[in-house]
């Protein structure tokens, strides 16, 4: 497959992976999804209310897409290996997206827990995305320990900030030799293309699309944006000067006065 | 006393996760669903013959819509 992403020795013709939370109904979910194109979408962990079963697995297995179970919630490296190992139980998958976070207005993730839980999990056999900060140095470390890919955040997650820094961003992908998927902060499409034009080899999104006031457009927005970036990343872009470069030759102007 | 998804429930000591399941109206080969006792993972496969111990937490887990 041309230009496909690789992770972990799974191919995926899609570079954006999609988050199912906030959608206000299955059907739009469901909607979004094949408006996004994406073959990734994630999934978390909770407590079952044996009320309400309009099955969350049943629709995404009808859409066709792999799911990647998070550990969203969990503060503890303990918490985040416990939920990831439940996860395997009840999706038969050993990916997931390692979310330990820090801080409950933030959801900064918390580094030492972070890289411990990536530790355990790797040697338990997972395939460990985790969901970290935009420090080079840290996604090298958790590269170093076994991880599948690193999922830096462009800005804190539901914040639609977009990419705060990304100077760091671009650095990642220089530091580690496995996939940089952008994670987090993702407000709207222009963010989505630069995330890609970065270097970055996918763009995860969840709030932006499905709580835009019509997740299905943003949804598509959000593919097109992805795949724009990516060709220009590919392309090359040209240099920033301060002063204009003529694009129009001088040879040939006439005198006129 | 078992407590079951965070609730006092009338589960008794000894009854299997398979029962337990049951009770919530779930198949032992439902898909989507884990289960932990104690903040242990308990695999599908001994879910039949799991028995609980007495005071036990016992989580039912499945997908929720997240990021």
């Amino acid at each position: 497959m041309a230009d496909s992403l690789s992770i972990a020795g799974r191919t995926f013709a899609s570079r954006l992976l999609l988050g199912t939370g906030g959608f206000p109904s299955l059907e739009l979910m469901s909607e979004a999804i094949a408006a996004s194109g994406s073959e990734i979408v994630t999934v978390a962990l909770r407590r079952i209310d044996p009320g309400a079963r309009g099955s969350l697995v049943d629709v995404l297995s009808d859409a066709g897409v792999e799911l990647l179970p998070n550990t969203a919630g969990c503060q503890t490296a303990r918490d985040a290996v416990v939920t990831a190992q439940l996860a395997r139980e009840a999706f038969e998958t050993s990916w997931v997206k390692l979310e330990v976070t820090g801080d409950e207005d933030t959801l900064l993730p918390d580094a030492p827990e972070l890289l411990l839980a990536a530790e355990q999990l790797v040697d338990d056999g997972f395939v460990v995305l985790p969901y970290t900060t935009d420090d080079p140095v840290l996604a090298r470390r958790l590269v170093d320990v076994g991880c599948a890919a690193v999922m830096p955040l462009g800005s804190p997650i539901g914040s639609g900030m977009g990419i705060r820094n990304p100077y760091n961003i671009a650095l990642i992908r220089e530091a580690v030799d496995v996939p940089v998927v952008l994670d987090a902060g993702i407000g709207t499409a222009s963010d989505a293309a630069l995330a890609m034009e970065l270097g970055c080899d996918a763009v995860m999104a969840a709030s932006a699309i499905s709580r835009a006031q019509d997740p299905v457009r943003m949804a598509r927005a959000m593919r097109a944006a992805v795949e724009a970036g990516r060709l220009a990343r590919g392309a090359g872009r040209i240099p920033r000067r301060l002063y204009a470069t003529a694009s129009t030759p001088n040879e040939g102007l006439p005198e006129l006065s | 006393m078992i407590v079951l998804n965070g609730q006092h429930s009338d589960v008794g000591a000894g009854e299997t996760v398979a029962a337990v399941l049951e009770r919530l109206g779930l198949q032992a080969d439902a898909r989507g669903i884990a289960v932990a006792v104690d903040g242990q993972v308990v695999p599908r496969a001994v879910w039949r013959e799991f028995a609980l111990p007495e005071g036990a937490r016992v989580e039912v887990l499945t997908a929720m819509q997240g990021g």
